[in-house]
């Protein structure tokens, strides 16, 4: 049996079995999620924070709907309107919401590591829903959820990341989570916003769609225009020329994933999103089953499925 | 190169009546190596003898020191006391007091402070709180610009009468050549080395750490080796066309070796330092987002480390400077991208550098003593030697003794110190600066050799 660790802060956190196992608790309570009462008490009378320093909508509704479905208390607080506008520190804030005994603190933040400070400052269960540029492990988690119920499994997959690479958490836990899967990765976008050196993580880079029809997924980035200080690309005309990924570019077959919240007619056509091939619906959907499994897995462990499901 | 001791201050104190007996006494300069009795009158190195030859004047305490080495002692020519206006993290007497825990005789303190020492009042006023509060000498550098906006220079001369030893906008390079050229031009009028924190701010950008592997897979904006060296390799060229003296600060890149060997090559005046945690650290400590590895210049990759601790060896890098940088507890605590730049260094120099490139080999015991003492020359104050007739400023250093950093707390105001929690070897457990007792390790913790 493998349990993972305490917190859930970095994809590094988890071998493939630990993935394997959050995925298989996941199906499990993706059967949870297509009852007409979509309620198991595995966490009644535990609290959950959810603590968001960076707007979110997806992300922060999906913890707090698979901490409910578990049956947990949840308190969300998020930076605007708190104590935090008050140019409370991290640290206090934390250690205030500690003083309530959480069983978990869910947090999103704009700066890498402050998921890993957070676990240093409570005795909670730390879940790191998105921490500056650097990881989104929940959301690596769900993409491989919803691809291996797509095709079976990851091993030998070949998966494009394209777009806004160096600006995105998501790509960094993607690729970690791909190729410890067994998939292969090349990230592709302008080589301003591809990082000096990110092939030390395992994948391959490419400038330019040319060789896009050897994927078998096509993984589209978005451009995180609220995360860039100067102009890494000239104009998204430009951008959008070169990099969007549209139906026409698409070849049969191949599979579409973006983490939302896309910009249409920026990095993806609107067709593209519309299609059959887009499993952008599906990546959602899988959201709150994974968010569950995790929560579970850390807050509850290695009890007996019927426990979960009774 | 003018002797300008008269520009050290430090409060006025005992001077020291010591008999040292057996230490091993080890100075490149002199050429010792090896064990005397040292006997100290007056704060002045009285003489030097066999073991066992001198005997102790009726008013001299003896330091039983067989085993334990003694250097002269170390000169740190680029750290921040904080004073004045940020003495939450330093002030004077706590950074002179952790200098000396370090076998630090001598420091030279950076005018980055709130105000900025930009102005004669402010560095006079300065000077009249060391005399107060400075446990060792230690020298002021003023600002190049104004606030050190990197616009209009300030008015060096006066500073220089002052007091100044010499100039730097450390934290900050002097973007503009122009504005540069101007004190290097000006620096024939007043004399003062100009010293130089290289970095190109629009290649650093919102960078927080070097740029490489560890950047990219951490997320976090990096700042290239060739922020550093580009500039370094333009102000070289000022510097060789207005012949001017300037010195590099903390040199943390292989480029930046190989811009310096340039302008040596070309006989142009310069000199560098490099600090402790380049030369035994790597970006690779950053994987943990500890805020504790966030410095400026960034710790780089391990063929810049082998850069810099082979033109140590060398000599191309001169000499060694802590660039102790105390920030509050407070400031460091939040995640690494909001943290301040900067170590703590002074109490962990010497052993850090013993235990990270001494003990495996990388470099000679000998050379860390010269390098460590040699930043006095640069700045043309006398280099401390263990001589007879010299002031005593001399350091006792149990080389076998292990410890872990922080873990009975520091003497610096502040904590942020890179090495904390590693286990070190070699304790500074004496230090004598301008011939007075500075620092003596706690009765507990010393050696048992010294009494």
């Amino acid at each position: 049996m493998n349990r993972i660790g305490r917190h859930l802060l970095s994809i590094d956190d988890l071998d493939r079995a630990s993935i394997e196992r959050i995925l298989d608790r996941a199906e499990s309570f993706d059967e949870v999620s297509g009852r007409e009462i979509k309620k198991v008490p595995a966490l009644r009378g535990r609290t959950v924070v959810n603590l968001f320093y960076e707007s979110s909508t997806r992300t922060s509704s999906s913890f707090e709907l698979a901490a409910k479905r578990l049956s947990a208390d949840v308190v969300s607080i998020r930076s605007q309107g708190s104590a935090v506008d008050k140019g409370e520190s991290l640290k206090d804030t934390v250690q205030t919401l500690s003083a309530y005994d959480p069983a978990a603190i869910v947090i999103r933040s704009p700066h890498a590591g402050a998921a890993g400070l957070v676990a240093r400052w409570t005795p909670a269960a730390v879940i790191n829903a998105g921490d500056g540029k650097h990881e989104h492990p929940t959301q690596a988690l769900l993409d491989v959820f919803t691809l291996r119920r797509r095709l079976g499994s990851l091993d030998g997959a070949n998966i494009w990341i394209v777009g806004d690479v160096l600006h995105s958490r998501v790509a960094r836990s993607n690729i970690l989570a791909f190729t410890q899967m067994g998939a292969t990765v090349t990230v592709c976008g302008p080589p301003t916003l591809i990082p000096r050196e990110i092939e030390a993580l395992g994948c391959e880079s490419a400038t330019t769609l040319d060789n896009l029809e050897t994927a078998d997924v096509v993984y589209v980035l978005r451009m995180q225009h609220e995360r860039m200080r100067d102009s890494f690309v000239p104009s998204l005309r430009e951008y959008a020329e070169r990099y969007q990924i549209t139906t026409a570019k698409l070849h049969p077959g191949q599979l579409l994933m973006h983490p939302g919240p896309v910009n249409r007619g920026v990095e993806i056509s609107g067709e593209a999103i519309d299609s059959p091939q887009a499993l952008i619906g599906a990546q959602v959907r899988a959201g709150v089953a994974v968010r569950m499994a995790v929560l579970y897995e850390l807050l509850v462990g290695a009890p007996t499925l019927a426990a979960v499901a009774a | 190169m003018s002797n300008d001791a008269k520009r050290l201050f430090q409060r006025a104190a005992q001077p020291a009546e010591l008999l040292i007996t057996g230490a091993h006494v080890l100075d490149p300069r002199t050429n010792l190596d090896e064990a005397h009795d040292i006997l100290i009158r007056g704060g002045v190195i009285a003489e030097l003898g066999e073991p066992g030859s001198l005997d102790a004047p009726k008013d001299a305490e003896i330091v039983k020191a067989e085993g334990i080495h003694a250097f002269p002692g170390f000169v740190d020519p680029h750290v921040h006391l904080r004073t004045p206006g940020q003495e939450y993290k330093e002030n004077i007497e706590t950074g002179t007091a952790a200098a000396a825990a370090g076998g630090f005789c001598a420091v030279i303190a950076m005018p980055n402070t709130d105000p900025v020492v930009d102005d004669a009042s402010i560095l006079r006023s300065l000077i009249e709180t060391a005399t107060r509060q400075a446990s060792i000498p230690v020298g002021f550098l003023a600002a190049i610009t104004r606030s050190l906006k990197g616009d209009e220079l300030t008015e060096m001369a006066e500073l220089r009468d002052a007091g100044a030893l010499g100039f730097t906008d450390d934290g900050k390079p002097v973007v503009h050549a122009g504005t540069l050229r101007k004190a290097l031009q000006y620096q024939r009028l007043c004399g003062g080395v100009i010293a130089l924190h290289e970095e190109d701010p629009d290649l650093s950008g919102d960078g927080a750490m070097h740029e490489g592997a560890t950047s990219a897979r951490l997320g976090i904006a990096g700042i290239p080796s060739l922020s550093e060296s580009t500039m370094l390799a333009r102000d070289a060229a000022l510097a060789g066309y207005e012949d001017a003296r300037v010195h590099f600060q903390h040199l943390s890149c292989v480029e930046s070796v190989e811009a310096l060997e340039h302008a040596k090559s070309k006989g142009i005046r310069v000199t560098a330092e490099a600090c402790p945690h380049h030369l035994t650290l790597t970006d690779d400590m950053v994987r943990t987002l500890d805020s504790r590895f966030k410095m400026n210049p960034p710790l780089r990759s391990e063929p810049d480390r082998r850069a810099l601790v082979e033109a140590l060896r060398s000599g191309l890098i001169d000499c060694v400077a802590t660039d102790h940088a105390p920030h509050a507890s407070h400031e460091k605590e939040v995640p690494f991208e909001q943290a301040p730049m900067g170590t703590t260094g002074l109490e962990t120099a010497f052993s850090a550098l013993f235990t990270e490139l001494v003990l495996p080999g990388e470099l000679e015991l000998e050379v860390i003593v010269h390098r460590m003492t040699e930043g006095a020359a640069l700045y043309g104050l006398p280099i401390p030697r263990i001589e007879p007739g010299q002031p005593a400023n001399l350091c006792l250093v149990d080389l076998d003794a292990r410890f872990e950093v922080g873990a009975t707390g520091y003497v610096s105001r502040s904590a942020n110190c890179c090495y904390h929690g590693r286990t070190l070897q070699g304790k500074v457990l004496l230090t004598l600066a301008a011939g007075t007792l500075a620092f003596r390790a706690p009765i507990l913790t010393a050696a048992p050799a010294v009494r």
